[in-house]
């Protein structure tokens, strides 16, 4: 019949390898001690010290991930013409994790250990922000992650510079509460960060006498807005709550105007519309619309005329700055002052230093402070206005930064969520 | 975007076995080698940790070799095949790591559940969740190419079909949240039956555990192809009609072939959730799944190490091109999708034999 002689011979060959290999393992799960690996080496050896910038620059997400990038650049650039960090220029390594979530997490080990980066600065979406938080614990290494997002997470390891949610989504149900809105409609993408949202908006509204009149996702990236526009309107609700991402604001705003809706009548509150989303989806059609953010182009206060000027003079006068490039760019002082701090740029004493408490740092959106427990930071609400000239106006804020609560512990309609 | 109307790149039916034979022992011994001696000693932890990600996705390859190459079934949805074998495995060791009675992480947070969902609670059984993982693809491969090769859905209808189904299992996940980590998958794995995945040790044993199945599944692509099977395989490809007449039926001929590339894609699903720590929506999909089978053209579909060598060459290359220009190597790997299918229809495979024939 057939020869398989050799193949035979080679399977032996190949079990007898894999078993070889089974029996010389390590270390197994419980075991302490033994298992954990050694932490993060930092390469201080050099006159420059390595950070890394993981954005998607490739892919769905590049569109927005490219202006974080450019922001973390211009903060590097600035602490380098300032003398660096302990004396050291900052090298910037930049990867892209081109939107596609294990390769956000092969390029953060990349970083760490071919590179040696002192700390990683990036990532936006949860999915990318979950696929790599193993790997920065596993490793022993800092990641600083700039965008506001659903809360119920505190990574070791983690450092969150943009808002959780009683710094977001909290403070706008309670502007809304105050303008006298009693009924909502809940509308979002289909992900992680719409769905849990959601579920804090609808715990918020069953203890505060408000009544959610529908809730409906739709797919990532789609533009067919007919169907949930018309549910919208026919629940009367009086205000909207939208958590959609990218493409589809367009779309359903557009379809929203055509509907005969207006910010009048039922106003559209967004969490993900910032000033780059604003020019992209047009002003015609968000006008008057209301945003809950920390920060906007328009924020009063030196340090943000300073930022908004440097910004512009380095990548152009028409590019906009919003709120996760303004997060992004404050997460690299607040590093830049943990190190100094600390003394060292090895990564568990930069960590007890921040943890220790007393990290500020005035930034763009006004004084920002770490809160070490938590390693998350306190920020200011902000409620603005999309104006005809696609630059947001604050409308209302909370006068000062909110206490960071990722897990809702304070609120006490929050329980049973986490 | 692949090269679906490429001419079939149909080897001759080699006239004297005995060498080829041996031939292809020699191929086997010298790739053993590499893979288990050359490639630990030279290359660092974290890439040979890329490595074995390469190698779950050369084991899809040599499925798809089998079921395009010499099929002629265009796959474009194997992403559903390794999602299904991914998931399974990943379920267990979420489970595992949990611990007897727990929730995994991910379900306290989002699904507000009291109790395991019914269809996750077998896979905290080892033993079923290792044979799930390969038995549950080629299950469902086995009823759904029951319905399309029945009807005699082929060419780019089967294409279409093959890419709505991992349309529609990745929309199914997203929307699942609760049970099944929506858009962010399942991740955080810490065990891997009861050894520490942090630990680099049991990294490498991934590393050889996948390297290992590599080598049998080429062993098994290699044996169906020269069997009668693969004569017959090859037969349909090029003349299912003439074969229907021969009184074969050329259903039962493709099912096999489409059952076993859906087994080896779960595999390697199962193998890929240890070797990286994820499994997500984004990885069965419609992108990803054209993404095997680029590789797949690139090597050389109709070849036995040609799908392989292609889908590990053009990983490596993604990973290497994205590394040196992150902001424009998209450009190139376009570029370098784009070449091969047009200068060299046989994919990596035929080099030699093109450059023995120049010599000539």
């Amino acid at each position: 019949m057939f020869k398989i002689r050799g193949t035979r011979a080679l399977a032996v060959v190949v079990a007898a390898v894999s078993v070889t290999a089974l029996t010389a393992c390590g270390a197994k799960t419980g075991d302490s001690g033994t298992s954990t690996t050694a932490g993060a080496v930092v390469d201080t050896s050099g006159p420059t010290v390595k950070v890394g910038l993981l954005n998607s620059l490739s892919g769905t997400m590049a569109i927005s991930e490219v202006t974080v990038r450019d922001s973390l650049k211009l903060a590097i650039d600035e602490i380098n013409a300032s003398g660096g960090v302990l004396g050291k220029q900052i090298e910037p390594v930049s990867e892209d994790g081109a939107s596609d979530w294990p390769t956000f997490a092969e390029k953060a080990q990349k970083l760490i250990s071919q590179d040696k980066v002192a700390a990683v600065f990036g990532c936006w979406t949860s999915a990318s922000r979950k696929a790599v938080k193993p790997v920065f614990e596993k490793n022993k290494a800092l990641l600083f992650y700039p965008v506001q997002y659903e809360g119920l997470e505190e990574s070791p390891y983690i450092f969150y510079t943009g808002a959780t949610t009683n710094q977001q989504i909290v403070p706008a149900l309670d502007y809304l509460k105050a303008q006298g809105k009693t009924s909502l409609y809940l509308v979002g993408s289909d992900y992680v960060f719409p769905r849990t949202a959601n579920k804090i908006i609808k715990a918020y509204a069953t203890a505060n006498g408000m009544k959610v009149l529908g809730e409906d996702y739709a797919p990532l990236g789609s533009t067919e807005f007919s169907t949930i526009v018309n549910k919208v309107k026919a629940s009367g609700a009086s205000a909207v709550f939208n958590t959609l991402n990218g493409d589809s604001n367009v779309a359903f705003f557009k379809e929203y105007k055509s509907a005969g809706l207006t910010a009048a009548a039922m106003p559209v509150v967004s969490v993900s519309i910032a000033e780059e989303e604003v020019k992209s989806i047009g002003t015609q059609y968000l006008a008057d619309q209301l945003t809950a953010w920390n920060y906007y182009q328009t924020t009063a206060g030196a340090a943000n005329d300073k930022f908004v000027k440097a910004y512009k003079a380095k990548y152009g006068a028409d590019k906009p700055t919003s709120d996760p490039m303004e997060a992004a760019y404050t997460s690299v002082y607040l590093w830049k002052a943990m190190v100094e701090k600390a003394g060292s740029f090895d990564v568990e004493k930069v960590k007890a230093a921040a943890d220790a408490g007393g990290i500020t740092y005035a930034a763009p959106e006004g004084l920002v402070t770490v809160d070490g427990p938590s390693q998350h930071v306190y920020k200011t609400a902000r409620i603005g206005k999309i104006g005809p000239d696609g630059l947001i106006k604050e409308v209302w804020s909370s006068g000062q930064p909110i206490k960071p609560d990722p897990y809702l512990k304070d609120y006490s309609w929050a329980t049973g969520l986490a | 975007m692949t090269a679906v109307a490429s001419p079939p790149v149909a080897p001759p039916i080699k006239p004297s076995r005995k060498r080829t034979g041996w031939k292809t022992a020699a191929g086997f011994a010298s790739g053993a080698v590499a893979l288990f001696a050359l490639a630990p000693a030279a290359l660092d932890d974290f890439r040979l940790g890329l490595l074995a990600k390469y190698l779950c996705l050369a084991i899809i390859a040599v499925g798809i070799g089998l079921a395009w190459g010499r099929g002629g079934m265009l796959t474009l949805g194997q992403g559903v095949f390794f999602g299904l074998g991914g998931y399974a495995m990943a379920m267990h060791l979420k489970l595992a790591d949990a611990g007897a009675g727990n929730l995994p992480d991910f379900m306290q947070l989002y699904g507000q559940l009291d109790a395991l969902p019914w269809w996750w609670r077998p896979f905290a059984n080892p033993v079923f969740a290792l044979v799930a993982t390969v038995a549950l693809p080629m299950l469902v491969a086995l009823l759904l190419g029951q319905l399309i090769f029945r009807r005699r859905v082929r060419g780019a209808y089967f294409a279409i079909l093959s890419q709505a189904l991992a349309a529609a299992m990745a929309i199914f996940l997203v929307g699942q949240q609760g049970t099944t980590g929506g858009t962010n998958g399942l991740t955080d794995i810490q065990g891997f039956f009861g050894y520490d995945l942090n630990d680099p040790v049991n990294r490498k044993m991934i590393y050889f555990i996948i390297a290992g199945a590599l080598l049998l599944m080429l062993a098994v692509a290699w044996q169906l192809m020269r069997s009668r099977y693969g004569e017959l395989l090859v037969a349909v490809r090029d003349a299912e009609e003439r074969v229907r007449f021969l009184g074969y039926d050329p259903a039962n001929v493709k099912l096999v072939a489409y059952v076993v590339a859906a087994g080896m894609a779960g595999l390697a699903g199962a193998l890929f959730v240890p070797a990286v720590g994820i499994i997500s929506p984004a990885l069965v999909g419609v992108v990803p799944s054209i993404e095997f089978v680029v590789g797949v053209a690139v090597g050389g579909r109709a070849s036995l190490i040609g799908p392989a060598l292609g889908a590990v060459a053009v990983a490596w290359a993604r990973t290497a091109l994205s590394e040196r220009v992150p902001s424009a190597w998209t450009y190139f790997e376009g570029l370098l999708f784009i070449l091969p299918i047009v200068f060299l229809p046989g994919g990596l495979a035929s080099l030699p034999r093109l450059l023995r024939k120049a010599r000539k």
